[in-house]
């Protein structure tokens, strides 16, 4: 299967959109692209099942092509199971991102091409063995965002427009320093790809050099704490569909990047590291939970509860064992799905009442009990409930962080562990006055239940957050032997 | 293949009456949906009552023990070589024993349900809830694996946090589901670290496999948890202690039985089967799961019988107290479900020695009889009267006779009356607490007397004392409310005569429980004393009990006020984790953190404004700057460079 495709077909629908005239035909065309893409991720993932049957090597359908040659930056793209999953998840949320903003108004050409130009950005660079390219696609990915906060977001949206595109770009910034600095330390391969830098042993000084630029760079991508704060602003300014994107794609590009390029090239780099990192996960997912608690408004809500269970990301990665990794990756999907979800639900009250104050809510299950059954199935999955897919992502990474004998690691696990209760407290209190409890506003009462868009975005998400909750054999067969190539890198040095 | 293949139906025919009415109910079902849940479950209860015949009479035995059976068995995910999740059911004495019992129990709750629920708006949901909770539950009593009976765990919080809150717009309802869903999910916290532990060095999730390592005195797994520790306490004890505390929130123990009380706003069958006869008693499922390690370690089952024993006496107190009648019968099941604790607390493995399981099952099992009858009698009361609180019944003997025979059945076996199942199960606990510790043994004789009080004073209040006036007379419910009652009512007087150590037995073997006449002089006298006292005090409406409450002085009021043990957590919750952690967080993440992010887009602000003002487009100034620059590096230069 050629990969390239997964590039054309949302560049292509991006440019026929912007042919498209009236707000019908281009809605439909972007929903064509989502369920385009949607299906040939699907289609992606059984050629993959059965391609990996028949050959192992660590990356499939590799294709590769000279891009630049005096800098030798290649167009080399290839992938593995981890990158398949991330695949399908990307195909996932941006159908059901489309599908909430169907009613999109406001500029909605420009709209519906900067959301199906942007998963190209996304595919891009989950598919790319080239660290070049692979930067090359984050960019892509990262500055339509600024335009539709700025434009089509709510609030001080220039404000965290902003400081959104500030931020990732300092990401960036950082990212480009590690990717030169390997580049130039790779004596004899100097290169920039994957594959090649991946034989090639830097010596450890190099690595404690370059390790944090690259770590901390995509880190701040995902709400590596301290660098999490455009995290809140960002998401509740931003439209729905944005939000979902920007909480279910782009954050995991900086988990992904983590893994894959920092600690995977830089694995002594990364055990030299992995305390601090360990201290700041563990920070980060109770400190976020604490912080969600007191949090009024639903996005805000969910924003602050993003930097907690990414966290578990960051932590996963840094354990470095053989579960906890897979735990990461694990948590990566669950967390795309459901934070989407969370966000669609919240986008879906907010459209009808106005309002995101959780006081200025209350007992919307009797109005609109789809929705509100979905907030409270999300809400669920949130707090880590079996049968859903944050149970399984997290007590993948509790266990795999277990794994890890030593005071610290397991002192740092109950930390995480600990923040179970806290998630609890702040899901339940968000459900308890917003979805039970009685009417605040009596106004309400004539609200209506979720359209077809809505509930066909909701179950989507749904489907793929209970498959991974109920059958979590599949996705862990899936990602684990790329997890094993990870480890066979990083798990000899002890 | 073995003869118990089918037994997964057993648990997957509940989850799929909750698929069915949870999607279709509201639209299509809202009428039938009851039927459908009921009609459902009556074939998982017969399944389950089919197994136990096959189990216990036809081909459980090996030789004169009973064996472990693994019906079904399937690898969920896989962590390592040793460690992954199964999902599997296996079949043992005590598990089959709780297929039954909790089979039986929501099966006479739905049908109860189906009188006492009609018309609700809800009522399809309301089914689709109940079969969640039967599913879970069921998965939890047949797990093989840790992790396996840690997931069902949550969800059967998570069902009852659904169920509790089933009136979502009572804030009271709101507030006790997210009470109960809190208080118990901290206790799970240590549930999760203690199963890390264990599986940790156990190097298995596996319960037989886990139980073989650990228990095996020479094995490298055993000494290696046996000679680990934090902060001085051996990590095998940490292990089974935050088991444990997992254990002890779920079973509403002290101190973490706050949460049981208020979960009685849920709608009143639902007390009956969560809070009284299944739900609750994990925690002593749980302990009985892993009985073999807790018996190689003394300071655990230490614990587990303080915990047990406090939370009896602690309970009983209380429910002499209280006026709400669903409240009393909360107190008084956390009073029972601290009898079965202490009882595996002062039991032990082999032969005598482990008289105190079989009698903690047995009282499992008789109290999940005569419990959840009181609970579905006082539903048919409240049903009756639209009031929770005794102070608005009496005389009610004239107006439900079913309702109060079987009520009358059930305090006289919680009471311990001879011949009554409660009798038996109780003179075993106090003989095997006898055996092990007189302290324990003294204060389950106290506890066991209260008991007696506490509830002929709840069924004098209710049936006897001033004459009510019922309004809009219904009379006493429908045949589907009738006929669980009496059904009950036959268990709760019958199901002592079963001979549980012939079943039940720490090593499989049947245990012969001797009947001593000169023991059981001492309950029953406490007993029918207690009985005594409740009727001379509250047979006839009189000034009696003010009097003696007034004689009690702080005691009482203390009771009362449940021992002040909600407004301590009050305290600490609203004080110290919201406002010394919480707000403080968010804080400081909108004004350090983020002020810091902010300073440093401040400060690049500035500094380009500064320097911006260099490219001024004048020629001169440039020239300034480039001999500046010259001048600079020569200094450099010179500083630095050495030949």
């Amino acid at each position: 299967m050629n990969l390239s495709i997964l590039l054309i077909l949302p560049l292509a629908f991006s440019l026929i959109l912007l042919f498209v005239k009236g707000q019908k035909q281009v809605r439909s065309v972007a929903l064509t692209a989502a369920v385009a893409q949607l299906g040939l991720s699907i289609v992606l993932l059984f050629k993959f099942l059965a391609e990996r049957a028949k050959c192992n090597s660590a990356f499939l359908f590799e294709s590769n092509y000279t891009w630049f040659k005096q800098l030798h930056i290649n167009y080399h793209v290839g992938v593995d199971g981890i990158s398949v999953s991330m695949i399908l998840l990307t195909a996932f949320v941006v159908l059901a991102g489309i599908l909430v903003s169907w009613n999109q108004e406001k500029l909605y050409k420009e709209f519906f091409f900067l959301l199906v130009f942007l998963s190209m950005g996304a595919y891009g660079f989950f598919i790319s063995l080239d660290v070049f390219t692979m930067f090359f696609f984050l960019e892509v990915a990262v500055i339509p965002k600024f335009l539709l906060i700025g434009i089509w977001g709510s609030g001080k949206k220039e404000y965290s427009a902003m400081k959104l595109a500030l931020m990732l770009m300092a990401g960036s910034a950082l990212v480009f320093v590690g990717l030169t600095g390997l580049y130039y330390n790779a004596k004899g391969a100097v290169s920039f790809d994957l594959v090649q830098l991946s034989l090639h042993p830097f010596a450890p000084a190099v690595q404690k050099m370059f390790f944090p630029f690259a770590f901390i760079g995509f880190g701040i991508f995902t709400a590596l704490f301290p660098f999490h704060t455009w995290v809140p602003d960002g998401h509740s300014s931003a439209p729905t569909a944005a939000s979902m994107f920007l909480a279910g794609i782009s954050m995991k590009l900086g988990g992904y990047g983590c893994l894959r390029v920092a600690a995977y090239l830089m694995p002594d780099a990364a055990h030299y590291y992995s305390t601090i990192i360990i201290v700041l996960a563990s920070i980060a997912i109770l400190y976020g939970a604490f912080a969600t608690m007191m949090q009024t408004d639903l996005k805000y809500i969910n924003a602050y509860s993003s930097v907690s269970h990414t966290a578990f990301v960051i932590l996963g990665i840094a354990m470095m064992t053989k579960t906890s990794i897979n735990g990461a990756v694990m948590q990566m999907i669950s967390h795309g799905l459901m934070t989407a979800l969370f966000f669609a639900v919240i986008g879906m009250i907010y459209e009808r009442t106005h309002t995101r104050q959780v006081a200025q809510l209350g007992g919307l299950l009797k109005v609109m009990p789809f929705i509100s059954s979905v907030f409270v199935i999300v809400g669920l999955c949130s707090l880590g409930l079996p049968g859903m897919s944050g149970f399984v992502a997290e007590m993948t990474v509790f266990m795999g962080s277990w794994e890890r004998a030593g005071t610290f690691y397991h002192v740092a696990t109950i930390i995480a562990a600990a923040s179970i209760v806290v998630t609890a407290v702040y899901i339940l209190r968000a459900v308890g006055s917003a979805i039970m409890g009685p009417m605040n506003n009596n106004d309400h009462l004539q609200l209506t239940d979720a359209a077809w868009n809505e509930k066909t975005a909701a179950v989507l998400l749904l489907v793929g957050i209970l498959v991974m909750g109920l059958a979590p054999f599949w996705l862990n067969d899936l990602i684990n032997p790329g997890t094993e190539v990870i480890m066979q890198k990083i798990g000899m040095i002890k | 293949m073995n003869s118990y293949s089918y037994t997964p139906l057993i648990t997957l025919l509940p989850l799929a009456g909750f698929v069915i009415l949870g999607i279709f109910g509201r639209k299509y079902f809202n009428k039938t949906g009851g039927l459908i849940g009921t009609g459902l479950l009556l074939i998982s209860a017969i399944l389950s009552l089919y197994t136990a015949y096959q189990y216990f009479f036809v081909n459980g035995k090996v030789g004169d023990t009973y064996q472990t059976i693994t019906a079904v068995k399937f690898t969920w995910l896989t962590f390592s070589q040793h460690v992954s999740i199964d999902m599997g059911i296996i079949l043992d004495p005590i598990s089959v024993m709780m297929l039954v019992v909790v089979t039986f129990v929501s099966l006479m709750v739905h049908i109860f349900s189906l009188g006492y629920m009609h018309g609700e708006e809800r009522f399809a949901t309301y089914y689709a809830f109940l079969g969640l909770f039967t599913f879970s539950m069921l998965g939890l009593v047949v797990s093989s694996n840790l992790f396996q009976i840690y997931m069902f765990w949550e969800l059967v919080g998570v069902s009852s946090y659904l169920l509790i809150g089933y009136y979502f717009d009572r804030p009271s309802a709101v507030a006790a589901s997210k009470k109960a869903f809190i208080v118990t999910r901290f206790a799970d916290l240590g549930f999760l670290i203690g199963i890390l532990v264990l599986a940790f060095y156990g190097e298995s999730l596996d319960f037989a496999t886990i139980i073989k390592n650990l228990s095996t005195a020479q094995s490298t797994q055993f000494v290696a948890i046996t000679s680990a520790s934090f902060l001085g306490i051996s990590a095998i004890t940490w292990g089974l202690t935050l088991v444990f505390m997992g254990g002890a929130g779920k079973s509403a123990m002290f101190p973490l039985h706050i949460w049981l009380p208020d979960a009685m706003e849920g709608p009143t069958p639902v007390s009956a089967l969560i809070h009284a006869a299944t739900m609750v008693v994990a925690g002593v499922y749980l302990v009985a799961r892993l009985f073999p390690l807790f018996t190689i370690n003394e300071s655990a089952l230490e614990i587990v019988r303080i915990v047990g024993v406090t939370s009896a006496v602690f309970a009983a107190v209380i429910a002499c107290t209280q006026t709400d009648i669903k409240r009393v019968l909360a107190y008084s099941t956390m009073s029972q479900i601290g009898y079965m604790m202490f009882a595996l607390g002062v039991s032990s493995t082999g032969g005598e020695n482990g008289l105190g399981y079989t009698a903690s099952m047995f009282h499992l099992f008789t109290h999940a009889f005569f419990k959840s009858l009181l609970f579905l009698g006082a539903g048919a009361v409240i049903h009756m009267v639209h009031s929770n609180d005794m102070k608005d019944m009496g005389g009610l003997r004239k107006h439900m006779p079913i309702t109060h025979i079987s009520f009358l059945v059930a305090c006289l076996a919680i009471a311990g009356v001879p011949f009554f199942s409660g009798f038996f199960s109780k003179e075993e606990i106090l003989l095997a607490a006898y055996h092990s510790s007189k302290t324990v043994y003294v204060l389950a004789l106290l506890t066991s007397g209260l008991t007696a009080f506490y509830m002929f004073r709840l069924y004098f209040n209710i049936f006897w004392n001033k004459d009510t006036e019922v309004h809009g007379h219904h009379g006493e419910g429908t045949f589907a409310m009738k006929l669980p009652l009496i059904l009950l009512a036959v268990l709760a007087f019958g199901a002592g005569y079963i001979p549980f150590g012939q079943f039940v037995s720490t090593d499989g073997k049947a245990l012969e429980s001797e009947f001593h006449l000169a023991f059981s002089v001492a309950p029953v006298a406490l007993g029918l004393l207690g009985i005594a006292i409740a009727a001379w005090m509250y047979m006839k409406p009189n000034e009696k009990p003010q009097r003696v409450a007034n004689a009690m002085g702080g005691l009482y009021k203390a009771a009362y006020r449940k021992f002040y043990i909600d407004e301590i957590y009050l305290f600490i919750t609203k004080k110290i984790i919201f406002n010394l952690i919480g707000r403080p967080a968010a804080w400081i993440d909108r004004n350090i953190i983020d002020g810091l992010m902010n300073g440093i887009a401040a400060v690049t602000a500035k500094t380009s404004a500064l320097i911006k003002g260099m490219q001024s487009g004048k020629v001169q100034n440039y020239a300034l700057y480039f001999f500046g620059g010259v001048a600079a590096l020569l200094i450099m230069f010179i500083y630095f460079w050495r030949p």
